[in-house]
């Protein structure tokens, strides 16, 4: 399973974005993952999504736990720095990488299992702090490195590709997040890249944790008939709760699109996302009836996408913690040592 | 559930009784008396007096025995003593126990407010029997001061009794109540009352007092962790994370105050630090990591429980090569063990802290004074050798008042921050390969993230070749395993080397480490005045330097004194050192109380005895 090199081919006419890359410059080596695995149309998207933006890909750090998901950081933006660290860990080390450079964008790609169940302590906590991150559960209802146990996020009544049925209640990444001060949830179908693609550039403007969780089929353990993750469930149970369109912090923005039932939410870095409730009277910013719209469409089956709830007043661990805005890495030395001087006076004497 | 303090055989007093003695204060855990003990070792410091003092406090936080243990000692020994000349019974609980342990003709100040039922079973101390509460409930108004003050109204006799400069310990008063005037005045009343009493009813003073010296010229009083904490200021750490546990907490609440102090913008009022109290220990460590991998120097402070957790992610760092400094102050375990008792029980696992093939710098500080030195070091050692660096002190040196020389800095100091390239270095150079072309001590360049998309890598946990790609290459794999292997060797050399004292070239030696020094150079006085004279050596690194094993080629017997049961400093000295390690022996003092001379000394002669016999 070793690393294998994209080739450096390029089409001389791809079109190149406002720092004059093309999107082939935000892709990374070549998947490993099966053919036709969900993770894979995820890594697409986030390709382009972070290609529209014009994201510097230096200033990107990728991180990841471990499991397929955990591997896709490998598959985009090589030119960003990235650490496949240990199982369930994504967040603590995203804390770390952000209190240090609180001018890095990060992406964590994690797993259902990564993010649900060996790493669900960090990840409540993660979002209590707010760290300001794009935060993607690959979210397929199965561990696909292990060959196909139920994960946390299993459907009661699903099976697996053995007959096995699973009894457990699945746990939710999105009303875990509203029960704990999430303020940015989304979720998203791998299979349907052109929603996709605007949640994760709103996300990437999120002033806080932006948390995103993919149904991302596993087409090796978990793409069957009895699953509820997979290509074919997703497709019919699937309900839009919004639609979205992002809107960069530029001064061209498109006035067409107002109609009703539109929310417009002004992001933190002046950017905007409209969104759309294809449900009449959701509304995106009110906790308590996100809450709500969730449990029932879940009762009813559904699989609810869209952007789904949205707090953008609310500070991040850098504001809340009161931190210089330079990032700490960049402060020199001389502001860090209080000096000699200031040493002889110390001590109880 | 009554603990006591447990008595090794007595070491013969010194003819002398004057600035060598010990007092063990016995209280009630919670009554208040820590700041009044305070009050009494600065007092002592001031009259310029080489002290320690001991907290030997339970895993409580109101209503269990407490002791404080201070020792004055001319010549400078700062080890517990297990035997002490002047015991202050304010905790009937633990009364009688405590009695028995104060050396044959000592003395024993209690509150006679009440009658002591068991009088007639100490025979060989002199009782003084002072009315401490009475005398606090006649003269204090509010409850809450009667009972507080007196804490104060033993320190006042104590200070009659041992001839203590009333001058002195009223301006240390006046310096600790300097903002509160009324606290001041009811805690000069109390001290006053103490003294007066004592100096009325009392022989004053006793044969066993102190006199005013000049030896604590350029000295401070201060804790480990406090000093630790300092350190990783001076260093410029920038991010801490942590999870609350004893004994390491005052660690990271010195850190933030000194953040406070020393990192906050006047103008803005923002900190140039990021403290993060994690949701558990691979939270603080993981934190850690990605802190370190992004550039930063980060640091996390814990115990024993703690580090176990941690284990699991000190491999990621170790194996992915990432900057961490870690700062495990050892309690008594295992398990939950005894978390405000003291011991050395987390050298092996520290050692090869994680699974698979790992190896960690250790730091072994000795006193406060080397937790500042050794903090900054750790953060040089670290981001030099891309690895962790993990320093251990315990219960002794963390929390407890050690009188060490005063801290000094250069202020021509840089951090050595290892091989990080920058953009302009990056440019330089065809390609950057993440675990390519090392240096003579086995270590590559690294980047950071921010910086140039030249230098972008995947750090990872799984297997990987020079270029950081995953491999399963059985070549590739063993050729950055076995470079490791070489950077952690070659870091022995840059570690702080042991501190040796010959005495007389002796064919005997005592080896320890951490805290276990100063008990140990006062049991060698001891052997040597005894006829047995030994070298002393006091490992401070691990990897071991070459001077470690010069040392112990050089001596018949090597008499490892570490406080853990299983012997894991002498583990790791035979596992370093095979040939040598016929000479080693044992002397093994694990009870959680900080190592006192006299343990040593048994150990030593028992065992010598034994070979005689």
């Amino acid at each position: 399973m070793p690393t294998i090199a994209r080739p450096p081919v390029r089409h001389p006419g791809l079109p190149v974005n406002a720092l004059g890359l093309s999107v082939r410059d935000y892709e990374g080596a070549m998947s490993t993952l099966c053919a036709g695995c969900g993770h894979d149309s995820v890594t697409a998207a986030i390709v382009q999504a972070l290609w529209e933006l014009a994201v510097k890909p230096h200033m990107v750090a990728k991180l990841s736990g471990i499991g397929c998901s955990a591997k896709t950081v490998g598959y985009f933006l090589s030119g960003a720095h990235g650490f496949h660290s240990a199982h369930g860990r994504m967040a603590p080390l995203a804390t770390g990488v952000s209190a240090a450079n609180r001018d890095l964008l990060l992406i964590g790609i994690s797993g259902d299992g990564d993010s649900l169940s060996i790493g669900i302590g960090h990840l409540v906590h993660l979002i209590r702090r707010n760290l300001r991150m794009v935060y993607i559960i690959e979210n397929n209802g199965v561990y696909g490195l292990t060959k196909g146990q139920f994960s946390p996020s299993a459907d009661i009544g699903s099976t697996t590709s053995h007959g096995a049925t699973n009894i457990m209640e699945p746990v939710d990444p999105m009303i875990l997040g509203l029960s704990v001060g999430a303020t940015f949830l989304a979720r998203g179908f791998s299979g349907d890249k052109a929603q996709l693609v605007p949640i994760l550039k709103a996300a990437t403007a999120h002033r806080g944790l932006a948390l995103v969780d993919v149904i991302s089929p596993c087409v090796s353990f978990n793409n069957h008939e009895g699953s509820t993750k997979s290509y074919r469930f997703t497709r019919e149970h699937e309900v839009r709760m919004t639609e979205t369109d992002f809107v960069p912090p530029s001064p061209a923005i498109p006035t067409s699109i107002a109609r009703d039932g539109v929310t417009e939410l002004t992001l933190h870095d002046g950017s905007r996302v409209r969104t759309r409730a294809v449900a009449e009277d959701y509304d995106p910013t009110n906790r308590l009836a996100v809450e709500e719209h969730l449990r029932e469409a879940h009762s009813r089956g559904e699989v609810v996408t869209g952007i789904l709830y949205v707090d953008s007043s609310r500070p991040d661990l850098h504001e809340l913690s009161g931190t210089v805005t330079q990032p700490l890495v960049d402060v020199p030395f001389a502001k860090l040592c209080p000096g000699a001087a200031e040493l002889e006076r110390f001590g109880v004497s | 559930m009554t603990t006591a303090l447990v008595t090794p055989s007595a070491i013969p007093v010194a003819g002398s009784q004057v600035n060598d003695l010990s007092i063990r204060i016995a209280t009630v855990n919670g009554s208040g008396s820590s700041s009044a003990n305070n009050l009494l070792m600065r007092a002592i410091f001031r009259m310029g007096l080489p002290v320690s003092g001991k907290n030997l406090f339970p895993s409580n936080i109101q209503g269990l025995p407490t002791w404080y243990d201070i020792r004055v000692s001319a010549s400078g020994h700062g080890a517990r003593v297990a035997c002490p000349d002047i015991l202050v019974a304010m905790n009937t609980q633990s009364r009688q126990r405590d009695i028995t342990a104060v050396r044959p003709g000592g003395w024993v100040l209690w509150d006679s407010s009440w009658p002591l039922e068991e009088a007639s079973s100490c025979p060989d101390v002199t009782l003084l029997g002072m009315p401490i509460a009475r005398l606090c409930a006649d003269q204090f108004d509010q409850p809450r001061q009667r009972v507080l003050l007196q804490n104060v109204v033993y320190v006042g006799a104590l200070a009659a009794l041992l001839g203590i400069d009333m001058g002195v310990i009223g301006t240390v008063l006046d310096e600790v109540y300097a903002d509160r005037s009324r606290l001041r005045e009811s805690n000069h009343g109390a001290l006053i009352l103490g003294h007066d009493w004592a100096f009325e009813h009392f022989p004053c003073p006793l044969p066993c007092h102190v006199e005013a010296m000049e030896r604590t010229r350029d000295q401070i009083i201060v804790d480990g962790n406090t000093a630790t904490a300092l350190g990783c200021v001076y260093a410029g750490a920038t991010v801490a994370a942590w999870y609350p546990i004893t004994p390491s907490t005052s660690l990271m609440d010195a850190f933030a105050g000194f953040c406070r102090r020393y990192r906050r913008d006047p103008d803005t009022g923002c900190t140039n630090a990021m403290i993060i109290q994690a949701e558990d220990e691979m939270a603080a460590i993981g934190t850690v990591i990605g802190a370190g991998w992004a550039g930063a120097r980060a640091f996390t402070a814990t115990s024993g429980p703690g580090l176990s957790l941690m284990n699991e992610l000190l491999g990621l760092a170790y194996y992915s090569e990432v900057p961490v400094v870690l700062f495990d102050v050892q309690r008594a375990g295992p398990s939950t063990g005894l978390p405000t008792r003291t011991q050395q029980a987390d050298l092996l696992n520290a050692a090869h802290a994680s699974h698979g093939d790992t190896e960690h710098i250790l730091l072994f500080p000795g006193d406060p004074a080397e937790c500042f030195d050794f903090a900054v070091r750790a953060f040089d050692l670290a981001e030099r050798f891309q690895t962790p660096v993990l320093v251990l002190s315990d219960v002794d040196i963390g929390v407890n008042d050690w009188v060490v020389p005063r801290f000094h800095w250069d202020d021509s100091y840089t951090p050595d921050r290892g091989q990080v390239l920058g953009a302009a270095d990056l440019e330089a150079i065809e390609r950057f390969d993440r675990y390519a072309n090392p240096d003579a001590e086995g270590v590559t360049p690294r980047t950071v993230a921010g910086v140039s998309a030249r230098g972008a890598y995947l750090a990872r946990g799984s297997g990987h070749n020079r270029y950081g790609a995953y491999t399963e290459d059985p070549q590739e794999y063993r050729e950055v395993m076995d470079r490791l292997s070489r950077k952690l060797a070659a870091s022995a050399l840059r570690l702080p080397p042991p501190v040796v004292e010959w005495r007389s070239r002796a064919r005997f030696a005592l080896v320890t480490l951490g805290s276990g020094g100063p008990a140990v150079r006062e049991a060698a006085e001891i052997l040597g005045a005894g006829g047995i004279s030994t070298d002393v050596m006091r490992v401070r690194g691990f990897p071991f330097a070459p001077a470690v094993s010069e040392f112990l080629a050089q001596h018949d017997r090597c008499f490892v004194v570490e406080q853990n049961r299983d012997a894991q400093l002498r583990s790791l000295l035979t596992l370093a050192f095979p040939a040598i390690a016929g000479r080693l022996r044992s002397v093994l003092a694990y009870g959680g109380l900080p190592l006192c001379a006299a343990e040593v000394f048994d150990g030593v002669t028992a065992q010598l005895t034994g070979e005689a016999g």
